[in-house]
């Protein structure tokens, strides 16, 4: 070995690079400065009782946004979250109506996993690309919840069967704690298992998956049959929560989620990515809609503004790339 | 050539990366109508040196004069306003348009905008000056690399470049290919303009280029004229040290009635193979002579399960697979595979060190799919002290490593994995000459504890060198072997293009 290695753009730089900080915990600095921002402006804001608030109402894309995460560092795309959403949910009701709410709860994330799964296989059999398959079988699912309910609504009127999305215990909502459980397990999944390496190795460089003997057909479809069992899961908490099976329900929400996982920071293209990190960009993003609620503003900044933070974020992050 | 003027003057250049000094007080002149070339170690700068000529990089200090103008702006756009063109080693095409639009790709003939006929009379004119016989309707992506990389270079004389810089252009090419490439060098030399030639084969610079610049950790060492130069000479400038082209000692060969460790049957697969035998002894290197095409990766893809086998036997260990061949299978038998494009096929750049050592032995250092970590960092540990990996990082970014030190990060996903059988296609390519002494070593430390070796490389010194035995290929099937003894780099290139040759005729009489 030759010691002119040792001087190489390789090696990592000793000073403290500010640019590079910026860019790797941007989303952290922005909710800093919005929770300094609106604890100035509204002595309401900063309150258990408000923060607590914000995290339950976010709980379904919470959810919906840490599963996704996988998928997108496994190099994918799952639009069909929304529409999976709606069939859990109006599945839900009528389950908790006509069997049993118990069987409600623990079904409806069941189904989201099998409609997943459905995504997966036609993704991998077919070797057609996840956006396409994802789009098309949204359609799908909501067409069956729109089509086994006639487009009515389903209210649930069972007790027991509100405890997931409604009763606390303490302070803390029971649906926040859940969401917690599944951060955590899906946190272990892509850090400290081998379905997470393979995952990240699939979205890095599928060809190298394959020549490292991962089963990567097989690592697609569980990212995507979690996608759909998280769909499943936040769209029997609305339900429990709402007393309302609706089979328009989450439209919209697989927009939300991608909007989350990027705003966070994770690789669009795959293969890099945290959990932490679309937690925090669902965070700013209710943190955004909290703060105009809070300053009677009108509504229509709240999307613009999250538009807006989504581009300076995805520039602030794609100057890093530049040589 | 006898022209005096200067195409291109570097002067006190010098450029930094995150505070990492990549170049450093450079000063270089090339001669108009000259083959210059740029030589030094993976690392010394000469590739930098080449995209700040190019255009691509901004230098922090110092001038560069393009034809005795100073240039203002650096992007290669200006730069090809001054005449320059960089053909790159990954070549920038787009696969799906044809020829003809690559070359013109940003110059169509048009009027206000709206295309126009011209296109094809000018590919033609073009083409008289170049001689390359390619198609101009073709889809780029249809074509072998030899040709994509002459579409750059049409692209190149298309806009009239007079300084065409060539990133490592023989990398990717086979011997004939890269002959071919340096009839090309010759005729824009004869033409009048100016090459600049980075490379790391030593003697396609020898035979081709007028004067060498060589490199040194991101300085000048000395700019000569060819005429005088050896290999030797050059690797010494380059290693600031006397140095020789070495291989190590091998061990000595298995009996002969050692139980082959693989062995392949009268094997053919879809990828192109037929009736392929071949056998890997323990402790055994076994080489694999042949053109690119010749099958020679294609072997190695059925060898690890990559590829299917339609027919024929293969044994491992002795023993025949009930089930299809799978990677997975393959892996769990002791086979690796080191592949020949470690970006794209072996790392997984987005992730550090550490995950790239660990991917194809997830199962070794987990229980019930949960990862220990503290294995996990111990083993990398261990991999990154016995191939001397540069930055020693357990988590360092993978892709900002250079060719070697990432090359051995490959290298260590399998070598924690203690195969049986080692396949490694072009394991130096690419890298600098410390890493490829490095890697020559493992080999024959592998072999040395008995694990059974099959070497690829379009080097063939290098295979006739670091092996026993040599399978000699051509389209796809085996038609001599060899003890390596026997053979010399001359001697095995002759047969292999003599069997091309003659299996090209074959087919040619046997057509109606």
């Amino acid at each position: 070995m030759t010691d002119t290695a040792l001087n190489r753009p390789g090696a990592p730089a000793r000073r403290f690079d500010i640019g590079a900080f910026v860019r790797q915990y941007g989303v952290l600095i922005i909710i800093a400065v919005m929770l300094v921002g609106l604890t100035l402006l509204s002595p309401s804001f900063l309150s258990a009782r408000n923060l607590f608030n914000i995290l339950n109402q976010s709980t379904p894309l919470f959810i919906i946004a840490c599963a996704l995460t996988l998928v997108i560092i496994g190099g994918g795309f799952d639009l069909s979250t929304g529409a999976i959403f709606g069939v859990a949910s109006v599945s839900a009701a009528w389950l908790a109506i006509n069997v049993d709410p118990l069987v409600a709860i623990i079904a409806a994330p069941m189904i989201g996993l099998l409609l997943g799964s459905i995504n997966g296989i036609i993704i991998t059999a077919f070797n057609v690309h996840s956006f396409l398959v994802t789009l098309a079988t949204s359609l799908v699912y909501r067409g069956l919840a729109i089509l086994v309910t006639d487009g009515k609504l389903i209210p649930v009127r069972v007790e027991e069967f509100a405890w997931l999305g409604r009763s606390k215990i303490e302070m803390v909502n029971v649906a926040v704690l859940v969401m917690f459980g599944f951060m955590l397990l899906m946190m272990v999944i892509l850090n400290r298992t081998t379905l997470g390496r393979a995952i990240f190795a699939v979205g890095g460089n599928e060809e190298a998956a394959l020549l490292s003997g991962i089963r990567t057909n097989l690592v697609k479809i569980i990212t995507f049959a979690l996608s759909g069992g998280a769909a499943g899961l936040a769209g029997v908490i609305t339900v429990s929560r709402l007393s309302m099976g609706e089979p328009q329900a989450g439209a919209g929400y697989e927009f939300d989620a991608i909007a989350a996982v990027i705003l966070g920071g994770t690789s669009i293209m795959g293969g890099a990515g945290a959990i932490w990190r679309s937690m925090a960009g669902v965070l700013l993003m209710a943190l955004i809609g909290n703060g105009f609620n809070i300053l009677n503003v009108n509504p229509f900044f709240k999307d613009l503004t999250t538009g807006v933070i989504i581009v300076l974020a995805v520039a602030l992050a794609a100057t890093g790339n530049r040589r | 050539m006898t022209s005096a003027t200067t195409a291109v003057r570097v002067r006190g250049v010098a450029k930094s990366f995150g505070g990492t000094r990549i170049l450093d007080n450079i000063d270089v002149e090339i001669a108009a109508g000259t083959v210059h070339a740029l030589v030094g170690e993976n690392g010394a700068g000469k590739s930098s040196l080449g995209k700040i000529i190019g255009g691509y990089y901004t230098p922090d200090e110092g001038q560069v004069e393009i034809l005795g103008r100073a240039v203002a702006r650096f992007s290669p756009r200006d730069a090809l306003q001054l005449g320059v063109a960089m053909i790159h080693q990954e070549l920038q095409l787009a696969p799906e348009l044809s020829v003809v639009q690559n070359v013109f790709l940003g110059r169509e003939s048009a009027r206000a905008g709206i295309l126009v006929k011209g296109d094809m009379a000018r590919f033609e004119a073009l083409e008289k000056t170049c001689d390359f016989g390619i198609s101009p309707l073709a889809r780029v992506a249809t074509l072998r690399i030899a040709e994509r990389q002459k579409v750059e270079i049409m692209r190149a004389i298309a806009r009239d470049a007079q300084v065409i810089i060539m990133d490592e252009p023989t990398s990717s090419l086979t011997e004939d290919e890269a002959d071919r490439l340096h009839e090309v060098v010759k005729r824009l030399k004869s033409q009048g303009k100016t090459i600049i030639y980075v490379s790391h084969f030593l003697d396609h610079i020898l035979a081709n280029c007028d004067n060498v610049t060589i490199m040194r950790d991101g300085r000048v060492v000395r700019t000569s004229p060819i005429a005088g130069e050896t290999k030797k000479s050059l690797v010494d400038s380059m290693l600031g040290q006397e140095a020789e082209i070495l291989y190590p000692a091998l061990p000595a060969a298995p009996a002969g009635d050692v139980r082959p460790v693989a062995e392949l049957r009268n094997v053919s697969t879809d990828a192109g193979l037929s009736d392929i035998s071949l056998s890997v002894r323990p402790g055994e290197i076994v080489g694999l002579i042949g053109l690119v095409g010749s099958g020679r990766t294609e072997v190695a893809r059925a060898m690890f399960g990559a590829d299917r086998i339609t027919g024929g036997e293969y044994l491992i260990e002795g023993r025949r697979s009930e089930q299809r061949l799978s990677v997975r299978r393959a892996i769990a038998s002791g086979v690796a595979l080191v592949p020949e494009d470690r970006r794209k096929q072996g790392l997984v750049l987005t992730q550090p060190t550490r995950f790239n050592v660990s991917l194809g032995t997830l199962g070794a250092i987990s229980r019930f799919g949960i990862l220990g970590t503290s294995a996990e960092v111990r083993r990398t540990r261990e991999m990154i002290k016995h191939f001397g990996i540069v930055p020693a990082a357990v988590d360092g970014r993978v892709a900002r490593y250079s060719g070697g030190n990432q090359q051995k990060v490959l290298l260590s996903k399998w070598a924690v994995a203690k195969p049986r059988l080692l396949i490694l296609d072009e394991p130096s390519r690419g890298v600098d000459v410390g890493a490829r002494r490095r890697i020559h070593d493992f080999i024959v430390d592998m072999a040395r504890q008995g694990v059974g070796v099959l070497l690829i490389s379009s080097e063939i010194e290098e295979v006739i060198n670091l092996s026993h035995r040599c399978y000699l290929l051509s389209d796809g099937r085996i038609f001599a072997e060899e003890p390596a003894s026997s053979l010399t780099v001359e001697s095995a290139l002759h047969r292999v293009f003599l069997e091309q040759n003659s299996h090209r005729n074959r087919q040619e009489g046997a057509a109606p």
